[in-house]
């Protein structure tokens, strides 16, 4: 049975992986697995950036792909980056197995503020079905209430919900035919 | 799949191209990824995008070149330049050529996206408002010129013909024949019609002054001059230049305006900068410009420049059949500005307009209906509201100021029905001052004849 696997990298909380499990189960109907592993992210670092390149991370990722994974999450405590970017919360591959969310700017902590464990593990949990709506080929939706809105500041990923809009959810049916093992 | 728009990104470097085409690509936008310049002006000859990312350091052609010929195949293409670093020279040279807007690298996820996001939405209105404009155009152009008759109709093909093309034209004609009319219509019909038309009456300014109109003067260029002035080739930047009564400018302002013709350039009165033109020239006359340079009053080479195309407009008179629908399209105008329900000219009055020498040609013509129209009675203009030459000539009475009051006041009085208050209210003077001026001119309840 194919499953969604979280992978760690780097220091990350187990309680935050548990916690995230029944979200993407309940969205994506699939059974989610933290893997026993951890991939450490140094080989990515970028001195002069101080953030870790996330097309190397997703890139690295394949390699813990088994027969038994539907997709892949990796979950990173480090700031991510692509070269053209300050920054990236996350990146996906768009229709493809891996996809990996940064957890660094999601801290009420990172903005001068107090921290606030609730609004953060809610922050993780949208942007990891934002990107693993990538990774079933879902592009960003017109409803900014819907999990799949762009957003590229905090303030906007507060606005949307952890889950998919009707429209999105409808493109995500396909999901059960994948699961039945005919993706790979 | 219908996207938010259609962009291009140019940026010789692989990493750059493929993690911003992913990232754009997730964003819903249809992305077309290009490594040199080369590469986007051949693609550029088949295909549009709405938005083009071009970075500024590239092997070959730099970002900035490549936005200047980019232009020139799809002058509506929003380029948005990506820097390296950010400096004003370089963001200064981008936004002088024509970008849209400069970015520095590495970009700011949330400001690449507004932008991108800004630029779509400003390309779109831009659009919806050259449609607009355009069934604005169409709707207001017939309305300026009005005639049927054979040499109109060969003024309106010339216009047809002409307009749309670049090319320099001479207007000749008598006074009043509606020249500034067709250098508009002209204008109208020309793709630089959304730019401005400007007009320049040369003949009204002295030889100083007409230089500073044109090419604008530098502070302190002369006594007065206390700001730095543009002049009108400048203000029709992209758009036309209308020289009317050129047969009047002096030999020297030839000169001067020979060159701009040439050269596409203007130096500014008292500057010695040159700057760099685009207009497209129309010039006017009601001189006979092949006289003037037999009498050495004008240059050859300035009348060629000028008579690359030429358009001669009749006199009135030559095309009299015209006469009812210009007479019925002024009423409809002055009707309309002077709120006033006359809706036609009565039959005998429209023959005798035809009859009229019309030396004023239409300006003439319009001043004697918007006359008419003042003193006119609803719904239509009689005989009595024109003053036709015949009648003046024929009565060498009505000279003087005193016998065209005198035969106004007795028309007046006559149309009141000798109701003498009616007529003071009428000629707004009081009753008794009109019942002085009756008593003088003799004048009974018998109708008097006034012609």
């Amino acid at each position: 049975m194919k499953q969604l696997q979280l992978l760690p990298i780097g220091n990350v909380d187990d309680g935050l992986l548990k916690d995230l499990r029944p979200a993407v189960e309940e969205t994506f109907q699939v059974s989610c697995k933290v893997l026993p592993v951890r991939l450490d992210p140094e080989f990515a670092y970028h001195g002069e950036r101080q953030q870790y390149h996330s097309s190397e991370i997703l890139h690295r990722m394949q390699s813990f792909l088994t027969e038994d994974s539907w997709r892949l999450l990796g979950i990173a405590a480090v700031d991510l980056y692509i070269p053209i970017l300050t920054f990236v919360f996350g990146e996906a591959q768009m229709g493809g197995p891996c996809a990996l969310v940064s957890t660094h700017r999601l801290r009420q902590e990172l903005y001068g503020l107090p921290a606030d464990p609730n609004l953060f593990g809610q922050r993780v949990i949208k942007e990891a079905v934002h990107e693993l709506g990538h990774t079933v080929s879902l592009t960003h939706c017109d409803d900014y209430r819907c999990a799949m809105a762009s957003s590229h500041a905090v303030e906007w990923i507060d606005l949307k919900e952890s889950t998919l809009c009707t429209t999105c959810r409808t493109a995500v049916t396909p999901v059960k035919q994948v699961l039945s093992g005919r993706f790979f | 799949m219908s996207t938010l728009g259609k962009l291009l990104i140019v940026d010789d470097e692989l990493t750059v191209r493929d993690s911003l085409g992913k990232w754009f690509r997730e964003e819903g936008y249809d992305v077309t990824t290009l490594e040199n310049a080369g590469d986007a002006l051949t693609q550029l000859a088949t295909q549009r995008w709405d938005v083009a990312l071009v970075d500024i350091k590239m092997h070959g052609t730099d970002g900035i070149e490549l936005q200047r010929r980019m232009h020139e195949i799809d002058p509506e293409l929003l380029v948005i330049i990506m820097t390296g670093y950010a400096s004003v020279e370089t963001a200064v040279a981008a936004l002088k050529n024509g970008a849209y807007d400069y970015v520095t690298k590495p970009l700011d996820p949330d400001e690449i996206a507004h932008l991108v996001k800004n630029a779509l939405a400003h390309r779109r209105t831009t659009q919806e408002n050259v449609l607009l404009r355009e069934t604005v155009a169409e709707v207001a152009r017939p309305e300026d010129m009005v005639g049927q008759s054979g040499p109109m109709r060969k003024v309106f093909e010339a216009v047809e013909t002409v307009g749309p093309t670049d090319a320099t034209v001479l207007i000749t004609g008598e006074s009043g024949t509606g020249k500034e009319l067709v250098a508009r219509a002209i204008h109208q019909a020309s793709v630089r019609r959304f730019h401005p038309l400007v007009a320049i009456h040369c003949g009204a300014l002295t030889e100083t002054l007409l230089e500073s109109e044109l090419f604008g003067h530098e502070k302190g260029a002369f006594t007065g001059a206390q700001f730095r002035k543009k002049g009108k080739f400048e203000i029709a930047e992209g758009g036309t230049i209308f020289l009317d009564e050129i047969g009047d400018i002096s030999l020297k302002t030839q000169t001067d305006l020979l060159r701009v013709l040439q050269e596409r350039e203007i130096t500014r009165v008292g500057g010695n900068q040159t700057i760099k033109v685009d207009f497209r020239c129309i010039a006017a006359t009601n001189k006979d410009l092949e006289k003037l340079i037999e009498e050495g009053k004008f240059r050859p080479d300035l009348f060629y420049r000028l008579n690359v195309f030429r358009i001669e407009l009749p006199a009135l008179r030559e095309r009299r059949d015209d006469i009812p629908a210009l007479v019925n399209h002024f009423v409809r105008k002055f009707s309309l500005a002077m709120n006033k329900r006359i809706t036609r000219v009565a039959p005998a009055a429209m023959n005798q307009l035809q009859e009229q020498p019309w030396a004023g040609n239409v300006r003439e013509l319009e001043n004697a209906v918007e006359r008419a129209m003042v003193v006119g009675q609803e719904p239509e203009l009689k005989e009595q509201d024109f003053i036709f030459k015949s009648q003046v000539a024929s009565n060498g009475s009505s000279k003087t100021l005193e016998d065209m009051e005198r035969a106004y006041i007795l028309r007046v009085v006559e149309e009141c029905g000798g109701n003498q208050s009616h007529a003071a209210e009428m000629l707004d003077i009081d009753r008794v001052t009109l019942y002085h001026k009756l008593k003088k001119y003799g004048w009974t309840r018998t109708p008097v004849e006034t012609r």
